[in-house]
């Protein structure tokens, strides 16, 4: 292989490019990087980045010397627009047309808007450092929030906001957020977490209108009547993949693009991160997971399978959330119907560890404010639960 | 010989070097972050901490070759 290219520069197609050459690739490698920052870490832009003042250099997720170290053509601020299969061309926005022998497709998610709504001053969304900047200069203490989406990045903003002093609405379609990613017991001990701490959750509502005054944002009109004055609004809505560059390109891409068990998407074509859906080795089933983590490790599987190894990816899922000074942690997945085994704790207080099981199982590990617990138990994620439990010394 | 460095502040709890070095790595009991075992290891256990510090979510662990 005489040159690769990785498009996306962010966590997994850093972990990628890094990975590459500690397995001895020492062609040319290219790092399309759609960002005007080099690579920078996303977890905070929800919690630190708001909170105080920081910069690229700070969230940065390798020194700089690290592109020349790596001998790597860093082109910044550029972007794919399509891809040749035949021709074994991507083609960036800048004009130029790169030949590969290896590709990698790490290009990562942009945020959902809502559909049907006219962008108005005053509605923000969040997904690059730039976002969080424009964002925080907002977020001064006494103005009134909306945060549209109880997930995760609206949660964690929610949180963050009402730290920092705001009036703050969360505003979910479903009537129990968060379920499907914590099952209902755990997310509603997240949506009572938000109201002690002063954050007003309305679940099961939609916004119908964003109310304007002069041009400017003036408050939100829900569904059901609810008017909410407000100052700000961000939109929290969930993310779309990053894969119109690929339409026509030949590649399955639906949600994602559609990779085997390898990440593998055509011959000498990979993807990692959160734009991959991969087959799991075990199940069959296709996945895809927008979790920090998860980035990391699929880079890394992505470019050794690559260059030749073959190995099934097959992670063990871990994902975290901060919530009003408690760090919500799980490995694994949950599913909607799983039963949950507490091991430590009281649900919903600091110290509360379980495991979660399909009845045959152990599918995750939980830990709300319980970081070594969790860790511990995240061993017996994937046993057979009986053998799980029993393995397990009662605390006295 | 490497020589290891963590930030607590990056730290985020995960865990994850524990389970790739658990000789190296441990956590606090009331946090999670990071506890250093060993700030210097020989060629033998090198392999599991770059790879610790290669999964750390927060990039808080730096190793240098010595």
């Amino acid at each position: 292989m005489q040159r690769i290219v990785v498009a996306g520069a962010s966590a997994a197609g850093l972990s990628a490019v890094q990975t590459l050459r500690e397995q001895g690739f020492d062609g040319e490698l290219v790092l399309v990087d759609g960002e005007r920052h080099a690579g920078y870490d996303r977890p905070p832009l929800s919690k630190q980045a708001l909170a105080t003042a920081v910069d690229a250099a700070s969230l940065a997720l390798r020194e700089p010397a690290f592109y020349a170290e790596h001998r790597i053509d860093h082109r910044r601020d550029v972007r794919a627009t399509a891809l040749d299969l035949q021709a074994r061309t991507v083609a960036l926005d800048s004009g130029d047309e790169l030949a590969f022998d290896g590709l990698i497709i790490a290009t990562g998610l942009r945020a959902r808007l809502l559909p049907g709504l006219p962008a108005v001053p005053g509605v923000h969304t969040l997904r690059t450092l730039d976002d969080a900047v424009t964002l925080r200069a907002q977020l001064r203490p006494g103005a009134r929030l909306v945060v549209i989406g109880a997930g995760f990045l609206g949660g964690e903003v929610a949180a963050t906001a009402r730290a920092l002093g705001l009036d703050v609405a969360l505003v979910d379609p479903l009537p129990q957020p968060m379920a499907r990613q914590l099952g209902p017991l755990l997310a509603a001990a997240v949506m009572d977490l938000h109201r002690a701490q002063g954050v007003r959750v309305l679940a099961g509502r939609t916004v119908s209108q964003f109310e304007t005054r002069d041009g400017r944002l003036g408050g939100v009109h829900l569904d059901d009547g609810t008017h909410l004055p407000c100052d700000v609004v961000l939109v929290a809505i969930g993310s779309l993949p990053n894969t119109e560059w690929l339409q026509g390109s030949g590649l399955v891409v639906d949600d994602g693009v559609v990779c085997d068990e390898f990440c593998g998407a055509a011959p000498g074509v990979h993807a990692a991160g959160d734009v991959a859906r991969w087959k799991l080795p075990r199940s069959g089933r296709l996945t895809r997971l927008e979790h920090r983590q998860n980035a990391t490790e699929q880079g890394i599987a992505a470019a050794r399978n690559l260059l030749g190894a073959r190995e099934p990816y097959d992670p063990l899922p871990y994902f975290w959330t901060d919530l009003h000074g408690t760090r919500i942690q799980v490995f694994g997945h949950i599913g909607e119907a799983d039963r949950l085994l507490p091991q430590a704790g009281v649900p919903g207080r600091p110290g509360f560890a379980a495991l979660a099981s399909d009845g045959q199982r152990v599918t995750a590990a939980i830990g709300w404010g319980a970081p070594r617990p969790v860790r511990r138990l995240s061993a017996l994620v994937g046993q057979p639960v009986d053998e799980a439990v029993s393995s397990l010394v009662p605390t006295p | 010989m490497i020589k290891i460095y963590i930030d607590e502040k990056k730290c985020v709890g995960a865990g994850q070097c524990v389970m790739a070095a658990p000789a190296v790595f441990d956590q606090r009991e009331e946090d999670g972050i990071v506890v250093l075992l060993h700030g210097q290891v020989d060629d033998a256990q090198a392999a599991s901490v770059r790879k610790a510090a290669k999964l750390c979510p927060a990039l808080a662990i730096r190793v240098v070759e010595e």
